[in-house]
């Protein structure tokens, strides 16, 4: 069977990705409109409407520029990794035409069509249903089939009609860099025939053998591959029984085979679960989940199992439950580690005990603190999520510091040295001895409320009544403040 | 006098209890010693509310704070039940709970099971005059002001043992000796 290959082209990609997601009448085809990337420390057009290209707009014109042609331009900030998924949703959604579609670059798709097109009722039709879909959805899409991929690349990048003939073309439509084009049409080998009519040998003893390539394997001679897009695994198992079960071990009994299942799939793909999504329908058609977020990473169905338990106790049984269905909602990567004598036992219970918790109180809450590099005293530390973290970074502290901090409360006090005697929280106490100065001056390059009165004068007070204080004084706004307390 | 010693660190497999200003000190300074002798973690659970925020680099002194997990629970019942998974689970070596409400004997004893049952121990904070029957020992630790001493990072407390199931009561001076990262007892003949 002869090969065909269908080629999309789709030339504004992005700028349409944008106006498809407006209503109708924001989306005015005949309004201009371009989506603008901020680079090299200015604004620049980064793709646009075909209205604006009326207008004399063109692709990396400074913005500016571009208002002061046309000043009723309406612009958006352009989000190259939304386009990409854009285009690979595109690419799942063409293969409704054939099985074996590939991403072109960046706004293109490459359909191996051979042998589907009957389906559709011919070749022609099926692109014809092809530009009818992709035009009722907003995009502009120029589409080819040829026997080639170059070919049908050259068809609808540089054709001015579908089943043009591509000897006809200009070079550039080899698929060739800008420089090769350049120095081809220097050489006054403007249309691919041109290049034809030449001896092989000494093209490509100029240009190197990519163009070569390129011309082979649009002419059929040389074959070019076709890279489909990989089916997204799935992370779900589902078990429908003959009966109906209630007992909580049942439950649990069914979710050890699903999840058996489930982790072998995972450990094929090298991944483990951070979330997982147990669903249960029960025989009145109502249906029960329970999610469970793990700590860390995890593919051992022995482990996970365990941890279900407390969400399966709460669940209501009604009449019975005739289908169990369990999802990995959220993977991360889990590669194989190396046992070894050396390696040092990992706190596995510790994760399983963060999981439970964090399944009672949320997995954000448990916490642990990372060292920060600040003077402040409130932002030498981070706090974060101990299930998203490991414990990291060296600990230092060069003067002594409180062992707990509150927001400040101010004391009646003046003068820059401490009070010799002074009332904090309904406390009447004495100074005993008093230690620093120590000037902390607020990180001006961080805006902070706290720190809006100027720098600190920080001292330890030891109070003759037992309490040893931190406080501190604001010399550009004079006011004392207690803010930790010492052991 | 009964010995420093055999009070402290405090008993495996038991809760216990503390009170008073110095109560966060008490805290850091159990777990420091449990944690930093066999390298276990310590979780310390308090209500996410508290406008009082402990501050790792203070306790560095204490215990490395890489050991130190914190669970902010939205309520005081969420707390209990927290206390006592951990305790149970038998992986972390000091569970720290910070009480805002006094709790029944039902929830002391669970506790008390819980401790038992994960080989842990665990540390109730307090406010003042709130114990509870099921507690092993309960603490009250006071900071004391330092006269004779010039150094700056005197951490002088007293510590008064007010309630025990098996012992005698006593009081002690202490205060956190750094190089050995170990409380010490201050002899009272020193004091004068």
């Amino acid at each position: 069977m002869r090969k065909r290959v269908a080629s999309v082209w789709f030339p504004r990609l992005p700028s349409d990705r944008v106006l498809r997601a407006r209503t109708r009448e924001a989306a005015n085809s005949d309004r201009p409109f371009a989506l603008v990337q901020h680079a090299k420390n200015t604004d620049r057009i980064y793709c646009l409407n075909q209205a604006a290209e009326a207008q004399g707009l063109h692709r990396g014109m400074g913005l500016s520029d571009a208002r002061a042609y046309c000043p009723e331009l309406s612009s958006a900030a352009a989000n190259p990794q939304e386009d990409a998924r854009f285009l690979q949703s595109l690419a799942r959604w063409s293969k409704r035409y054939c099985p074996w579609v590939g991403v072109d670059g960046r706004d293109g798709l490459v359909l191996n069509i051979t042998g589907s097109v009957h389906l559709f009722g011919g070749e022609a039709e099926m692109l014809d249903d092809m530009r009818h879909r992709l035009a009722r959805a907003g995009l502009n899409g120029r589409i080819a089939a040829a026997d080639t991929r170059g070919a049908a690349w050259a068809r609808t990048h540089y054709a001015r009609k579908p089943d043009a003939d591509i000897t006809a073309l200009p070079v550039a439509a080899l698929r060739l860099d800008e420089k090769t084009d350049t120095a081809l049409q220097r050489l006054g080998l403007r249309k691919i025939s041109d290049l034809l009519a030449l001896p092989r040998t000494t093209i490509a003893r100029r240009f190197g053998p990519n163009v070569m390539l390129r011309l082979d394997q649009a002419m059929g001679t040389q074959d070019e591959t076709i890279t489909p897009i990989g089916e997204a695994p799935h992370y779900a198992v589902r078990m429908t029984l003959p009966e109906p079960i209630g007992l909580s071990a049942d439950v649990m009994a069914g979710t050890k085979r699903l999840l058996d299942q489930l982790c072998d799939k995972l450990k094929r793909q090298a991944m483990g679960a951070r979330r997982l999504q147990l669903t249960m329908r029960r025989v009145d058609q109502g249906a029960q989940q329970i999610e469970l977020r793990l700590a860390a990473p995890m593919r051992d169905a022995m482990r996970i199992l365990p941890l279900f338990d407390r969400g399966i106790r709460t669940v209501d049984a009604g009449f019975g439950i005739d289908q169990l269905r369990l999802e990995a909602t959220q993977v991360e990567n889990l590669a194989d580690a190396q046992i070894t004598a050396a390696t040092a036992a990992r706190p596995d219970g510790l994760e399983d005990l963060i999981t439970r918790l964090g399944n009672r109180i949320g997995l954000e809450n448990i916490q642990r603190f990372l060292p920060a590099d600040s003077h402040i005293p409130e932002r030498s530390f981070q706090i974060v999520p101990a299930a998203y973290s490991t414990a990291t970074g060296s600990w230092s502290t060069l003067r002594p510091r409180p062992l707990c901090l509150f927001p400040p409360e101010p004391i009646a006090a003046s003068g820059t040295r401490p009070p010799a005697q002074f009332r904090w929280r309904r406390m009447s106490l004495t100074t005993g001895r008093a230690t620093g100065p120590e000037r902390i001056a607020p990180e001006w390059w961080l805006p902070d409320d706290n720190w809006r009165s100027g720098v600190r004068d920080y001292w330890k007070v030891d109070t003759t009544q037992g309490r040893r204080l931190w406080l501190f004084y604001t010399p550009q706004n004079p006011n004392w403040f207690v803010q930790g307390e010492f052991p | 006098m009964a010995h420093f010693e055999s009070h402290f660190p405090l008993k495996n497999t038991r809760t216990h209890e503390v009170c008073g200003a110095s109560a966060y000190a008490f805290a850091y300074a159990l777990a420091g010693q449990v944690c930093g002798a066999n390298g276990g973690a310590a979780l310390w659970v308090r209500e996410a509310w508290h406008g009082t925020q402990i501050n790792p680099v203070g306790g560095a002194a204490y215990l490395d704070p890489s050991q130190l997990l914190i669970a902010q629970a939205p309520r005081h019942i969420d707390v209990l039940a927290s206390t006592e998974e951990a305790l149970r689970s038998g992986h972390v070596a000091v569970v720290i709970a910070e009480l805002t409400q006094p709790i029944g004997l039902t929830e002391g004893r669970r506790l008390q099971l819980a401790a038992q049952e994960g080989n842990a121990t665990g540390l109730c904070i307090l406010p003042e005059g709130m114990g509870n029957n099921a507690a092993q020992t309960r603490w009250h630790c006071t900071p004391v002001y330092d006269e004779g001493n010039t150094a700056e990072d005197s951490t002088l407390q007293n510590w008064k043992l007010i309630k025990n199931k098996s012992g005698t009561l006593a009081a002690w001076t202490v205060k956190w000796n750094a190089q050995t990262r170990r409380i010490s007892v201050v002899s009272p003949t020193a004091q004068r």
